[in-house]
């Protein structure tokens, strides 16, 4: 340690975590506050440079790392859990904000590590910390769908520690840096990376376990197994090639779903795959402005799908319904969350004035820059479609479309606050955009609001919602869902296993049927010589062996008489 | 005349709405023509492409989900249904 007085973003927050618990009343709460304000606090007063480095097992450790980049997602992971603890005050599980305090920690631990055992301790605990968010909703859909999501997250984990695992055999180094996809292990860790991410063919683990936690629980998930699944790319496979198809491949699944679902929140879930796509492409161009493009929209993107969440978890809360169908015309009676949906829908749909136009553009430019006309195309229709399937989807079918009936008021000012923060960094980031350009990673050389990218963006997306209205007729949502990938382990895998079990027992059946009668006439004959009155084994009267003896004996005179 | 409970309910505030919307798409497209683009690839310099883009993709996108709907759409009660074997 080169100063012991240097704190741990990452340790206050789940060394807080920890003591919550202890904590009722007004306590818990100002504790709830102060600890990601802490935990921000400590990470801007950290120097860059790697800060702790520890010796273990011949490798250099560097549990506490800064750089511009980790800075950047540490910062933001420490302003969701603010926000989300804000939003969480009023939520009556007493495990859910511990849980999630863990969660925001360990991903800021992984932001802040710099070798890849460290990350991979990170990694678990995230995965531990989720998992305990998921179950404190306390249903049984979300504790089915938590045991889905932890074996898939412990599966990656094992892909990822095997890569790690090889990795250090073939270099003997654990410095987390820039790798090539030119290994074994390297392509298990990019695997393993990649299922945290919601990449297909797992990402069905997201849609399926999200929208199943509480009204702020799913706040707390969206935010930050994706997002430093983004920065562990961003740092060990920028440039990779396959990435850029990964992504797009991630784009167009995300709004494909969104458009068939009916459930508010896995719209949003599904959403949150086609804006993770986004990233990854830009992190596959690899340029400095891709980079820089990926970070910023990982950032903004954070803000803008919690602000989404909590717009839907107060509906949650306040309806107890999650279906489209079963929705609808609630702006009449919560207004501030109508607007705080809207504003969020905007973002994240990139409209001008909003913090998606300025990160999400930057993508796009080097998309341009680097000539990549195919690539260019693809994510021109995906900014279009992102309006389609949650800029007008969301909002129409949650606050608008018929009238449900439903007056429910605005959520408790705890709630009203986390949403309002939220909502004014989304339009804050979008009209100064300069505070976030300067803590990405590289220098930025980008102006977002020219006239012309504002007259195409506004086009594209306008059109967008022309066609949204044109198409409303076969848009309206039906109460079905939409199979994806984990129907492979969900219906397919039991099946398996069942016809599986089934032709074991037939099989043993069959051959118990053909070879008793085969045994039992083995076993019956050895009974009949080996039992105590069978030929080999009863006993003999004395006569009968002097009998034979005799006959023997005569037998032997004969020989030897005639021989 | 039965007064509306939000002036958004109203059919004739939401045709005028309506007008509206189609007036600020008309705009951005006229814009279009006294603003200068920055076209990198040629075809970014057609006459309203953003426009026609954006609404021609949707359409295939909602076309398409919906062709894959009729493959993969079940009822939301499917997989408690399944789970009531085990």
């Amino acid at each position: 340690m080169t100063d012991a007085l240097i704190l741990h973003p990452a340790l206050i927050l789940i060394g807080g975590a920890l003591l919550l618990p202890l904590l009722r009343g007004a306590a818990r709460d100002a504790a709830v506050l102060l600890l990601p304000a802490l935990a921000m606090a400590a990470l801007w007063l950290l120097p860059e440079g790697r800060l702790w480095q520890v010796t273990w097992l011949d490798y250099q450790l560097a549990p506490l790392a800064v750089d511009k980049l980790s800075r950047l997602f540490a910062t933001i992971f420490a302003l969701m859990a603010f926000a989300g603890g804000l939003f969480a005050l009023r939520q009556p599980s007493r495990l859910e904000v511990p849980a999630a305090y863990l969660y925001a920690g360990s991903a800021i631990g992984v932001a802040l590590a710099g070798d890849l055992i460290t990350v991979f301790l990170f990694w678990e605990f995230m995965a531990v910390g989720s998992t305990l968010v998921l179950w404190s909703a306390g249903t049984a859909t979300a504790w089915a769908s938590s045991r889905r999501y932890v074996a898939v997250h412990l599966a990656g984990g094992v892909i990822l520690f095997a890569g790690i695992a090889g990795h250090l055999l073939t270099t003997g180094d654990a410095t987390f840096t820039g790798m090539q996809t030119d290994s074994l292990a390297h392509w298990l860790i990019l695997i393993g990376f990649l299922i945290n991410a919601g990449a297909p063919p797992f990402s069905a683990w997201l849609p399926d376990a999200y929208p199943e936690a509480s009204w702020s629980g799913t706040v707390f998930l969206s935010a930050f197994t994706t997002k430093t699944a983004v920065y562990v790319l961003l740092r060990g496979f920028p440039g990779a090639e396959i990435l850029i198809w990964i992504g797009v491949i991630m784009i167009f699944y995300g709004i494909v779903y969104a458009l068939l679902e009916n459930d508010m929140r896995r719209i949003l879930a599904y959403s949150i795959v086609n804006q993770v796509g986004f990233m990854v492409v830009g992190i596959g161009i690899g340029t400095e402005m891709a980079l820089n493009g990926a970070a910023a929209h990982a950032f903004t993107h954070i803000i803008y799908k919690a602000l989404l969440l909590m717009s839907a978890g107060a509906v949650l809360a306040a309806t107890g319904r999650r279906k489209c169908s079963e929705l609808g015309g609630l702006f009449h009676s919560m207004p501030l969350t109508t607007a705080c949906g809207i504003i969020g829908a905007l973002a994240i749909s990139s409209f001008p004035l909003t913090s998606g136009f300025v990160s999400k553009s930057m993508v796009t430019q080097a998309a341009v820059d680097g000539h990549l006309f195919t690539v260019w195309l693809f994510l021109a229709a995906a900014s279009a479609g992102v309006f389609l399937h949650a800029g007008i989807k969301f909002p129409w079918f949650v606050f608008f479309q018929k009238d449900s009936g439903l007056r429910p008021a605005d959520p408790p000012v705890s709630m009203r606050l986390g949403m309002i923060l939220f909502a004014f960094l989304c339009i804050a980031l979008g009209v100064w955009p300069e505070p976030l350009y300067a803590m990405l990673p590289y220098a930025v050389d980008y102006v977002p609001y020219t006239a012309g990218h504002v007259i195409t963006q506004l086009q594209l997306l306008l059109f967008s919602g022309l066609a949204f209205f044109v198409m409303l007729n076969y848009l309206k949502r039906t109460p079905t869902i939409s199979l994806d990938t984990d129907w492979l382990w969900r219906v397919a895998g039991p099946v398996f296993a069942r016809r599986f079990r089934d032709v074991l027992q037939a099989t043993r059946g069959s051959l118990t049927g053909t070879l008793s009668s085969g045994l039992n006439a083995i076993s019956n004959l050895i009974t009949r010589h080996r039992h105590p009155s069978g030929l080999l084994l009863r006993s003999w009267p004395t006569g009968v062996m002097a009998l034979w003896v005799m006959v023997m004996l005569l037998a032997h005179l004969l020989s030897d008489f005639f021989g | 005349m039965k007064p509306y409970e939000h002036w958004l309910d109203d059919p004739r505030n939401v045709k005028r709405l309506w007008y509206a919307f189609l007036v600020v798409l008309a705009l951005t497209v006229i814009a279009g023509l006294f603003v200068d683009l920055h076209p990198h690839f040629a075809i970014e310099s057609w006459f309203g492409f953003y426009a026609a883009y954006g609404f021609i993709t949707c359409l295939l996108m909602i076309v398409g989900a919906k062709a894959l709907g009729l493959l993969i759409k079940r009822t939301d009660r499917y997989y408690q249904d399944d789970e009531r074997h085990d």
